[in-house]
């Protein structure tokens, strides 16, 4: 057994349950793939399926023979990065091309069969009929919606009509049924269906009127009544125009904003409309809407300032804090080091809605506290000045212990022959201590002020980006890009995915700028050591 | 055993392969929903709600709403051999709602708030409704009125809810002021640190603030001839809403309306008997019976001669899904039992709410007088929140303008621009 256990004879031996594993597991993704393509295929998910069948191929050449060692390797961290980032990319810049969001979600053939099938008025004072439903033959399931005929009980008088799709109500002969409760029980030629099976077909049945008069008809309600109503909207796809017969009014597809609606001649659209590619106009929006442009690079410049500072801020009390608990003459060092982890023991979305309400004018702690009368979130510097100071309570423990950690890796003849060398405690620290620790947590500093980039909890928990100017509402004085660009895409007109799509691109792009920039400083901080 | 490393690493991406095929397979949203969604959480994280598939009805509520229905709904079900299943969505019911109606594993009748059926009728992810013809007589017509849109009826209604003016006894002399002066006057004499609650924040809170905005005539949205809200017709930056500014702006100067009070401490000002009056809604009453405060309940004071102060009604109801799979079932529902006296009855005590239902109104009236007192100012009073999608851009502009006045900027410049920002945002 130990000689097999060496790596190099490991890799190439092919023992017998290897063999069988391989085989087992090979088959395994065989049958998954067997299993779901025709699944994907019915659901016409073209993108998962390549994805899927990419995968299945990925695999078997790989893994089936003994060759392509480094591929084997690589495949599951690519196939990783391919599924879980790149495609949400892809998909990301595709929205960003079309105007996906409310009332922009489906097709067009489901705009219209949702304007027309919410068109139905009941008449008025018209009374309920109790439904039965009826087929020729046994239950199908047929999603033919002639195949059924209804029979309707009224209420009032007992009569019993019948009809279908393609049939006016007429008066049922009374020989040929059977009423009980109210209700047809039984007639003759026909099957009728139980409220169940009623259920099941509803989708074939719900929009099935039969008619009475010209414009009125019968129609379900449920598995068990009927009432007499009137479809106001009709589409017509020759013209591909809906007609309102009531006013009379025809809505034809036009443009309004950047989408298809259908419109009446006085410009009154329906509701509902559908998801279109709407080429770059999302983009255009993005950087000629002035509320927006004018915004972002002010947003931009905090965004900097908040990042910055917040790293700065936490590095220099956190490192000032591991300083002077790191010298051994103080007592309890284990006690005052426990104590200062707190706030990172909390979770940070309370300590940020905590600390909203300490800053309140009238009944926050702080004010109260100190006898001030500072208006915190309602004054523009204030309330950045608030931002800083609660992250930095609520980031001083992680510098504080990375500085730690720093400080007790340095070792201490080194400090000892600066001390030799007569340099003073602050001489020894500012230039000895400082640039070995500096080596250490740069990196972290720098991932700290990416997280604070976009650092989104902070400012919506805190201050939700405000306090807003008086006649500004797309950014408030505290807020950050990402909190101003998910206010913009998110904040009022509900949900606009297209357009925040296009927005997080936009996003997308300027932190990779940032992030090339980053790698650069780090490169360079590691070529000091 | 020879398992190598090489074996190990197969193994691994076969495994987690197969676990992310799965998933997908589960997922068949991906090619509408949010892209992140797409991959995984349908099945393995289980974010995203689903409907019980194997049931005859699915509904989904949030929490209190679905603890007390689950009751009442699975015995009819269970006396019409249906299996009906009452489901929690805590979070963000609405969007849910209208991503799985998409994708097709919706449930078959949701219930929510009024103020969504302009969304969900945009979406496509609702039908109509029929109610019965005595509908009139057994339920409250501000009610009847909010489920209306577009001429049509979506939702059957199940509770109402409106804003009130709570009175602390021991700190006025005036529980019912007739004014809105009378109550700054009264408030004052009564020596309490604030004399008013009324959330303001420094967003500002257009739904609170709305009693005062129509009080000084202001309005959000003018109506067209059919009696439909015309989104064109913006009355934020009109001659009313301002004359409502310069009130608030009065009232912010006075100290009456401050942007210190807000949502979160709004209701807890009150029952620590710091506030003398408070405006809120049928969520708070339970909080000032537990702080033991011997109050009234009365409607929100207008102006002195000035116009009725007009607070949103917002109802509760239950909408029919477009896209369920129980469509029939859950008609026969909407239509039988959503509506009746039986079913709020079975759902009062587990979810105390102002019901719309004459009949328990009247019954209430007897052993829980504040919830039907504030389902009668509802009736009387209160006007439904408008359900159109464009309010979505009203909440923010108005309320924020609001908030500035009262902290002291110019009442006709601000307004002017909420309305100009309203107006741009709305086609």
């Amino acid at each position: 057994m130990t000689s097999t256990k060496a790596p190099g004879h490991a890799t190439r031996s092919s023992t017998a349950p290897g063999l069988v594993l391989r085989i087992l597991l090979l088959g395994a993704v065989l049958a998954v793939t067997v299993w779901i393509v025709p699944v994907m295929i019915g659901q016409r998910q073209w993108l998962w399926l390549a994805v899927t069948v990419l995968a299945a191929l990925g695999i078997f050449v790989l893994y089936s023979t003994r060759r392509l060692v480094p591929g084997k390797y690589i495949f599951p961290g690519t196939f990783f990065l391919v599924v879980f980032l790149i495609v949400p990319i892809v998909l990301t810049v595709g929205y960003s091309f079309t105007n996906f969001g409310d009332a922009k979600r489906g097709t067009k053939d489901e705009a219209i069969a949702s304007i027309t099938s919410n068109s139905v008025q009941q008449t008025a004072n018209s009374r309920r009929q109790a439904l039965s439903v009826g087929v020729t033959g046994g239950f199908t399931a047929s999603e033919d919606p002639a195949d059924y005929t209804f029979f309707f009980v009224d209420p009032d008088d007992h009569s019993v009509r019948e009809g279908s799709s393609t049939q006016a109500a007429t008066a049922a002969d009374p020989d040929s049924i059977t009423v009980t409760d109210g209700r047809v029980s039984a007639a003759d030629g026909f099957t009728i269906l139980t409220a169940k099976q009623v259920n099941e077909v509803y989708g074939t049945l719900k929009d099935v009127g039969v008619e009475t008069s010209d414009t009125t008809a019968l129609r379900p309600q449920g598995t068990t009544q009927a009432f007499e109503g009137t479809k106001t909207l009709r589409y017509d796809a020759a013209s591909d125009t809906i007609t309102d017969s009531i006013s009379g009014a025809v809505y034809s597809v036009k443009k309004v904003g950047t989408s298809e609606y259908f419109v009446d001649a006085d410009g009154n659209r329906l509701p509902q409309s559908w998801l279109q590619g709407v080429g770059a106009a999302n983009y255009v929006r993005l950087f000629t809407d002035s509320s927006i442009g004018s915004q972002f690079l002010r947003a931009f410049g905090w965004t900097l300032v908040f990042a910055a500072g917040s790293v700065l801020l936490t590095f220099l009390v956190g490192f000032a804090l591991a300083l002077v608990l790191n010298d051994e003459r103080l007592r309890g060092r284990r006690i005052y080091r426990s104590v200062l982890l707190m706030p990172y023991a909390v979770p940070g979305f309370i300590s940020l809605l905590v600390w909203s309400n300490f800053y309140n004018r009238d009944y926050g702690l702080i004010n109260q506290t100190l006898h001030l009368h500072l208006d915190w979130f309602g004054d523009p510097t204030l309330a950045k000045a608030a931002v800083l100071l609660t992250n930095l309570w609520m980031g001083f423990p992680y510098m504080f212990i990375i500085s730690t950690g720093a400080l007790q890796s340095i070792p201490k003849d080194v400090l000892e022959a600066a001390r030799m060398d007569g340099a003073s405690r602050l001489q020894a620290t500012l230039k000895v201590v400082m640039p070995l620790l500096l080596v250490a947590v740069s990196p972290l500093l720098v991932a700290s002020f990416a997280f604070n980039f976009n650092n989104f909890n902070a400012i919506e928990l805190l201050t939700g980006g405000g306090p807003f100017p008086a006649d500004q509402y797309t950014r408030g004085a505290t807020d950050i890009i990402i909190s101003m660009v998910y206010r913009a895409a998110f904040g009022g007109s509900g949900a606009d995915f297209g357009f925040a799509s296009a927005m997080s691109v936009a996003l997308f792009v300027l932190t990779g700028i940032l992030a090339a920039v980053q790698f650069r400083f780090t490169a360079r901080l590691e070529d000091i050591s | 055993m020879l398992i190598r490393r090489k074996s190990f690493l197969a193994l691994g991406a076969v495994g987690a392969s197969a676990a992310l095929l799965a998933a997908c397979s589960s997922s068949d949203s991906s090619s509408s929903s949010d892209s992140s969604d797409a991959g995984g959480s349908s099945d393995g994280g289980g974010d995203a709600p689903k409907a019980d598939a194997n049931a005859d009805l699915v509904i989904w509520a949030d929490e209190a709403k679905a603890t007390a229905l689950k009751a009442p709904a699975e015995k009819w079900g269970s006396e019409n051999g249906l299996k009906v299943a009452v489901q929690t969505v805590a979070n963000d019911l609405q969007t849910s709602f209208v991503t799985a109606d998409q994708a097709g594993n919706g449930p078959d009748i949701v219930m929510g708030a009024h103020d969504w059926i302009g969304n969900l009728v945009q979406n496509g992810a609702i039908s109509t409704v029929q109610l019965p013809a005595d509908a009139k007589d057994t339920t409250l017509s501000v009610a009847l009125d909010a489920m209306q849109y577009n001429g049509q009826t979506y939702g059957v209604p199940y509770a109402v809810e409106t804003l009130v003016l709570f009175a602390n006894k021991k700190l006025t002399d005036t529980p019912e002021p007739k004014t809105f002066e009378e109550l700054v006057e009264a408030g004052k004499a009564g020596g309490a640190d604030a004399v008013l609650s009324l959330p303001v924040g420094e967003q500002g809170d257009a739904y609170h603030m709305e009693p005062l905005y129509t009080s000084a005539g202001g309005y959000l949205f003018g109506k067209d001839s059919k009696g439909q809200y015309d989104s064109k017709d913006v009355g934020v930056g009109k001659e009313g809403s301002i004359a409502a500014a310069e009130k608030m702006k009065e009232l912010g100067k006075q100290g009456v309306l401050k942007t210190s009070i807000t949502g979160d401490n709004a209701i807890s000002l009150f029952t620590d008997g710091k506030a003398a009056y408070l405006i809120s809604g049928p969520w708070a009453i339970a909080d000032i019976k537990t702080a033991k405060i011997d109050f009234t309940l009365s409607a929100v004071p207008g102006f002195e001669g000035m116009d009725k102060a007009v607070p949103f009604a917002g109802v509760n109801g239950f909408y029919a899904a477009a896209h369920g799979k129980n469509a029939g079932n859950a008609q026969t529902f909407l239509s039988d039992v959503a509506g009746t006296a039986d079913l709020a009855k079975a759902m009062f005590p587990k979810n105390e709410l102002p019901p719309v239902n004459k009949e328990l109104q009247k019954e209430l009236a007897v052993d829980n007088p504040e919830m039907a007192k504030v389902a009668e100012l509802a009736e009387k009073n209160a006007d439904p929140m408008p359900a159109i999608p464009a309010m979505a851009e009203v909440w923010t502009p108005l309320g924020q303008a609001e908030a500035n006045i009262i902290g002291g900027a110019d009442p006709k410049k601000t307004m002017t621009s909420a309305g100009k920002q309203i107006s741009s945002k709305v086609s």
